[in-house]
């Protein structure tokens, strides 16, 4: 019997610097094996963001460009504008892309810029030290919320799926999470779904992945899993939020 | 060289990109520029081109990245608050040694300022405007022609030092209409760009792939790209500094150092103080960044020559410059107006007598 499971092309042999429980190092393989599978790793160009993915390119076998923090969906803009045979994708954590980036996200996904996003949303600024981020629940500690998110104060976390579904503009929009073995199956499918809209050069496609932070959370990686479980799945709630088939968006396009 | 066009300056900048190649255009509206934008919105899409506007100048500074690292020659034109939120992206270009042309019709500020005619970015474009200890090759041109002509020649200038190139022109460039000639179309291509761009490895028949970045953690690192950049900026001095001296061979009593538009106001107040027996010599500089610092020099050290002046449409940005090359020499003055008013030559010949 000849090997049925093995690293992906697309992945580099480099130790990944993550923390334990964390789920970046998940998502990677996925968009490797994705990558693998449709057969662009030759022509795949990706973005890295400023945050805890800064580093992604280290653990790819491609191109890769480095953003500055929230620019990566310009960058691919500018990127598939002049090279549209190129295969582009940015991914960002929810600071990069929820806060700083909004912008530049907002009007991409509007554009309907043939790239896609990978965000990876874990409710905190990972990097720089666990920091509020835009993600961030109501009441959750954080450094720089130590008495927790005040929504009165600062708001309500954003919910980016459903934010970027109320766009007219035709896109693939989906919601999904890594941290258990029947998600990443799904994750899987939405993402190789997402590469594929832009292959068929179709439309803007986003994954959303809620994700762990158990170090600037303060958890073990089992108490981030079931706190993911059971807190941030209430409020992100997994599930496809558009396809272009379905221009409306929101509610009746899950 | 073509047949001679009547063009108002920011056409001719747009027109000029084209003929330099260059068929990547990323910009948002801002006066006393936007005709760049306007005249490109319907002349790329002739000759198959990508025009783009976005939605704010921060994107534009970073669509122009991501396309200059996917190794394509690309541009952008703005006016001084748009050239502000550019830089950040100016430094991250610098940063991770990309090429890119921008172009700058300033006008006055700071703030909201004016939308007249300035040259009040002297600082911004030379010095720096973003983080970080980098350099854009600043070119200043006092004419329409001047203006397609340096558009022409910064691509390949980009190119070679892998670095942006910013053309520094004030609104009075832009706005005004002149006849133009337009060189050959340019024929060279970007070179070298497999050795470093994100053109997928496929295209360039290669398993290594390209790291477009400006992080490096490690400090020996970071000091190593630091010092290639540092040399390419030495190197710039030694090619590319660019300038042209007027009536340099007089026995002249006054220097005028002055540059863009202010410099063709010099000229005029020369000739007539010429008339009057009184001369006055002028090093125009066509490059800022490298700053013509040995012209400068010579030219204030003529035996003849009792006083230096920057003349500048600006508060005394130049000056600094100008007084760093003299060092000390002769005593160097300033005379500038700022809000969108060019002095007449009147003025300007007034203020050089009063200087002996």
């Amino acid at each position: 019997m000849g090997k049925t499971y093995q690293k992906p092309e697309s992945l580099s042999d480099q130790h990944t610097h993550y923390c334990p429980g964390c789920t970046h190092g998940v998502i990677h393989r996925l968009i490797a094996e994705v990558i693998d599978e449709l057969g662009f790793r030759g022509r795949c160009v990706g973005i890295a963001p400023v945050g805890c993915a800064v580093l992604a390119y280290n653990y790819f076998t491609f191109d890769f460009q480095e953003a500055a923090h929230g620019r990566a969906p310009a960058m691919a803009t500018g990127i598939k504008r002049v090279r549209p045979d190129l295969i582009v994708f940015t991914y960002q954590g929810d600071g990069d892309l929820a806060s700083i980036g909004m912008g530049e996200i907002i009007h991409a996904a509007n554009r309907g810029e043939k790239f896609t996003s990978i965000f990876v949303n874990n409710a905190v600024y990972g990097m720089t030290g666990g920091q509020m981020a835009p993600t961030t629940m109501p009441g959750q500690h954080t450094t720089t919320s130590p008495f927790g998110r005040n929504v009165e104060d600062v708001g309500m976390p954003i919910k980016m799926a459903e934010l970027l579904a109320a766009l007219q503009t035709p896109a693939f929009i989906t919601r999904q999470t890594v941290i258990k073995p029947k998600y990443i199956i799904k994750a899987k499918k939405a993402i190789k779904r997402a590469f594929t809209y832009q292959l068929e050069n179709q439309c803007f496609s986003f994954v959303e992945l809620v994700s762990t932070c158990p170090t600037n959370w303060g958890m073990t990686p089992a108490e981030a899993v079931e706190w993911t479980e059971n807190t941030l799945l209430g409020y992100y709630q997994l599930g496809e939020y558009k396809t272009p088939e379905s221009i409306s968006g929101g509610e009746d396009a899950k | 060289m073509g047949k001679k066009v009547l063009m108002k300056g920011n056409e001719a900048i747009g027109e000029a990109a084209i003929r330099a190649g260059c068929l990547n255009y990323f910009a948002y509206p801002i006066t006393p520029q936007s005709e760049v934008a306007e005249y490109l919105s319907h002349r790329l899409p002739e000759v198959g081109g990508v025009f783009l506007q976005a939605e704010s100048e921060v994107a534009v500074s970073y669509m122009i990245f991501g396309a200059a690292g996917a190794g394509a020659r690309v541009f952008t034109t703005s006016s001084s608050p748009g050239i502000s939120l550019m830089s950040e992206g100016l430094s991250y270009l610098a940063g991770a040694q990309l090429p890119a042309v921008f172009v700058n019709i300033m006008r006055g500020g700071p703030g909201l300022g004016g939308i007249l005619p300035s040259q009040a970015d002297y600082f911004q474009a030379t010095k720096g405007g973003g983080h970080g200890d980098y350099h854009l090759l600043v070119m200043a041109p006092a004419s329409v022609q001047e203006a397609a002509e340096m558009v022409m020649r910064a691509f390949p200038l980009a190119e070679k030092y892998r670095n942006p190139v910013i053309i520094l022109g004030d609104g009075l460039i832009g706005q005004m209409m002149e006849p133009v000639e337009f060189p050959d179309y340019l024929k060279t291509e970007p070179t070298k760009k497999d050795e470093w761009a994100t053109n997928g490895m496929q295209f360039r028949n290669s398993n290594k792939p390209n790291l477009v970045k400006s992080l490096f953690l490690d400090p020996n690192q970071l000091n190593e790209n630091n010092l290639i950049l540092k040399a390419k900026y030495e190197r710039m001095k030694t090619e590319d500094t660019l300038f042209e001296p007027y009536n340099i061979d007089s026995p002249y009593q006054v220097l005028i150092v002055s540059y863009g538009t202010m410099s063709r106001v010099c000229k005029t107040a020369i000739d007539h103080l010429k008339e009057n027996k009184f001369e006055v010599g002028m090093i125009r500089p066509q490059t800022l960044f490298p700053f013509p610092e040995v012209a400068v020099f010579k030219a204030a050290s003529k035996e003849t020559c009792k006083a230096v002046i920057s003349i500048e449409l600006s508060m005394g940005q130049m000056v600094e410059d100008v007084q760093r090359c003299v060092q000390g020499l002769r005593p160097v003055h300033w005379y500038g107006e700022c809000g969108g008013n060019v002095p007449t030559p009147e003025k300007v010949m007034e203020v050089v007598k009063s200087l002996v």
